[in-house]
């Protein structure tokens, strides 16, 4: 009998009943909710005059609207402040917890799913916003909706899904000072291209990744719907375990122990395969910096620009054949659920430490939840980001992708730790280089986009 | 939910790689615009210049495609968010059947849930089937579902049970709320399992 993967054995545990044709009617354990997906499915829920199944099995929180301009307390326009509100009601209605607007919990779904312990190894977890597939870095099997499946889902706690194939992705050796966990997964996605995962839950192994630690974890799985993937999953082990100790909604005592004895059946089998296989040499890279507009437009930042796409180059105002290096930015973007996290912030703040922003840079840094923000100023992060000009923010997706009216001027450019330099996500006409959070501090301080290896002492 | 039997309609080519769902509908209009409303932002960043004016260039400003129903798209079409409001908003502007070499995965949901065919064929065949729909003397596509079949002869895969749904205008919330039965024993089974998923 060959061994079976990780993928297989989560799903085997979740299947209510067999549809025909590989489609099944899986459980969902774990359900999050945000206010700009979560109100419409609970819209149409009350429409259809249904009630929601399983109101224990949600949380939500509050991110894509809100303001993050400091201090701000909620939208930043009527009609959010109305859908923030409308979420907020209709969560109360339902039972459903909501970490709201100032309150500890309150954050970036994908952060503080994890961050509270809701997100667990063996679950299902759904969420109404393409990026869940971060949650499967704790081993969860968790992939993006939209509003129907996530009416479903209130409706039904269930969803219909056929089993994806499997891929493993297999970062070896250790990548070199500067070089972190976004720097891995955009390149492969550069390697393999954003249509190489489609159809596929990946999951993520080898020396580099087991060297992770969660937020980098976290960070690579957030990238799978990037590489066509909607789910991306790193078996569990001691660090998944030490991370979720302790946290909120974790289990606690003997609940713990029968958790946990659970979790350590799930990592796939030795012998188990995998119907596609990559494997990325880590110790031979570079930090990646993206130079077009899909994230497979990476290149290393001591690269060229290739020419192969001349109309991303028109948008993105580049020459093929220029270095990438040296390239002037007027904005810089530290956040998002793919790179806000504390050691995100860490990393960042040790590039500024001691060193302004340029002149004509206007830098921003938003942590990715409320909790977050609160441990960075214990440290006194904020301060170090605020004496080399840097905005200090409130948590949110800010401007990631600006649905909060965060963005970037047309025609500008904007170096950002985000997961998306598609045409006009971060704006109009605004030009997005994604990179890693030392990157983006590096660019802010130089002005231009430039190798952070010459930053590290 | 509307049923799809056959669909007889102008094809319209848009062969782009990679069309994310941003570049379908800006996230400002998923926040307040009706979805009936949606239809008039489909693509706007391309079918709109600076100024408001239609882009002639847009292959659905061109007169002959104006009333197109069925779009020919290039790789990985609907790349990106989870925002259903791509369909909505394709779907919006009539279009009930897209045929493309590969999709976004939660785009290709999404059509379902919606009354949309997404059709994936190899890249040949797409490109074929484009090249006919921008000839000059072009006719109107026909997608026959209970068939599989566009045009009678290209034919198409699609699961039994998207087809069945598509056909009679099934809707999935429907169908697993009859499962209910079997919903609650899963549950009740899987709490003496796994009982730290559950609240006490
Ligand atoms: S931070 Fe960006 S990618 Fe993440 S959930 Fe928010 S908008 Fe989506």
């Amino acid at each position: 009998m060959t061994g079976r993967t990780l993928l297989d054995k989560i799903w085997d545990q979740h299947v209510v009943e067999d549809l025909g044709e590989g489609v099944q009617l899986l459980h969902v354990d774990r359900h999050l909710m945000h206010e700009l997906s979560g109100h419409r499915g609970q819209l149409e829920l009350r429409k259809r005059g249904i009630r929601m199944r399983d109101p224990g099995l949600t949380i939500g929180s509050m991110d894509h609207v809100v303001s993050t301009a400091p201090g701000a307390k909620g939208g930043n326009a009527a009609w959010a402040d109305k859908m923030i509100d409308t979420f907020r009601t209709e969560s109360r209605q339902a039972g459903v917890k909501v970490y709201d607007i100032g309150q500890d919990g309150q954050g970036i779904v994908h952060v503080v799913g994890p961050e509270l312990g809701f997100t667990l190894p063996g679950v299902t977890l759904l969420c109404g916003d393409s990026h869940t597939c971060t949650h499967g870095a704790l081993g969860a099997l968790a992939w993006g909706i939209g509003t129907s499946e996530l009416t479903h889902v209130l409706a039904t706690q269930t969803i219909v899904q056929q089993k994806p194939k499997t891929m493993r992705a297999r970062f070896d050796g250790q990548p070199a000072r500067g070089v972190t966990a976004k720097d891995l997964i955009l390149a492969l996605i550069g390697k393999i291209g954003t249509a190489g995962g489609v159809g596929c839950a990946v999951e993520y192994a080898g020396e580099a990744i087991r060297g992770l630690d969660m937020e980098g974890r976290l960070t690579v799985c957030n990238l799978s719907i990037e590489l066509g993937a909607k789910i991306g999953m790193i078996a569990p082990d001691g660090k998944t375990y030490d991370y979720l100790k302790g946290r909120r909604h974790a289990p606690a005592g003997a609940l713990w122990d029968q958790a946990l004895a659970h979790w350590q059946t799930l990592p796939s089998d030795a012998g188990a395969r995998f119907d596609i296989e990559h494997s990325i040499d880590c110790s031979a890279l570079a930090p990646q910096i993206t130079w077009g507009t899909s994230p497979e437009d990476v290149i290393g930042v001591d690269g060229k620009v290739p020419g192969n796409k001349p109309e991303a180059l028109a948008y993105m105002g580049l020459t093929a054949g220029q270095p990438i290096a040296g390239t002037r930015v007027e904005r810089v973007f530290i956040g998002s659920c793919t790179n806000s996290r504390l050691p995100d912030l860490r990393a960042a703040a040790a590039i500024v430490r001691g060193r302004k922003a340029a002149k004509h840079v206007k830098a921003w840094v938003v942590p990715g939840s409320w909790r977050i923000k609160q441990d960075a100023e214990a440290e006194g992060l904020h301060q170090i980001f605020l004496a080399a000009g840097f905005e200090w923010r409130e948590a949110g997706c800010s401007m990631c992708v600006g649905a909060n009216g965060d963005l970037v001027e047309p025609l500008a450019r904007c170096v950002s730790t985000s997961n998306r330099n598609f045409v006009g996500r971060q704006g109009p006409q605004a030009r997005t280089h994604l990179a890693s959070p030392e990157m983006a501090a590096a660019a802010a301080i130089a002005g231009e986009i430039v190798d952070v290896r010459q930053f590290l002492n | 939910m509307e049923k799809f039997t056959t669909l007889s309609a102008v094809a319209a080519p848009f062969l782009q790689k990679n069309v994310d769902t941003d570049f379908i509908i800006r996230v400002e209009r998923c926040t307040g615009t009706p979805k009936e409303q949606l239809g008039n932002y489909a693509f706007e960043m391309a079918r709109f210049l600076p100024g408001g004016a239609e882009n002639p260039e847009f292959v659905f400003n061109q007169p002959r495609y104006r009333g197109a129903r069925i779009m020919v798209c290039g790789e990985f079409f609907g790349t990106g968010s989870s925002r259903e409001m791509a369909v909505w908003a394709i779907a919006g502007m009539g279009v009930r059947c897209l045929i493309a070499p590969s999709y976004g995965q939660i785009f290709f949901s999404n059509c379902f849930q919606n009354g949309v065919l997404p059709i994936t064929l190899p890249a040949a065949t797409v490109e074929a089937l484009a090249r006919e729909a921008a000839a000059p003397e072009a006719k109107p596509f026909t997608v026959d579902l209970e068939r599989q079949t566009i045009n009678g002869s290209v034919r198409f895969e699609i699961g039994a049970r998207r087809k069945k749904m598509l056909l009679e205008g099934l809707d999935e919330i429907g169908l697993t709320l009859a499962l209910e039965p079997k919903i609650a024993a899963f549950q009740a089974a899987d709490r003496k399992r796994r009982p730290w998923i559950y609240p006490a």
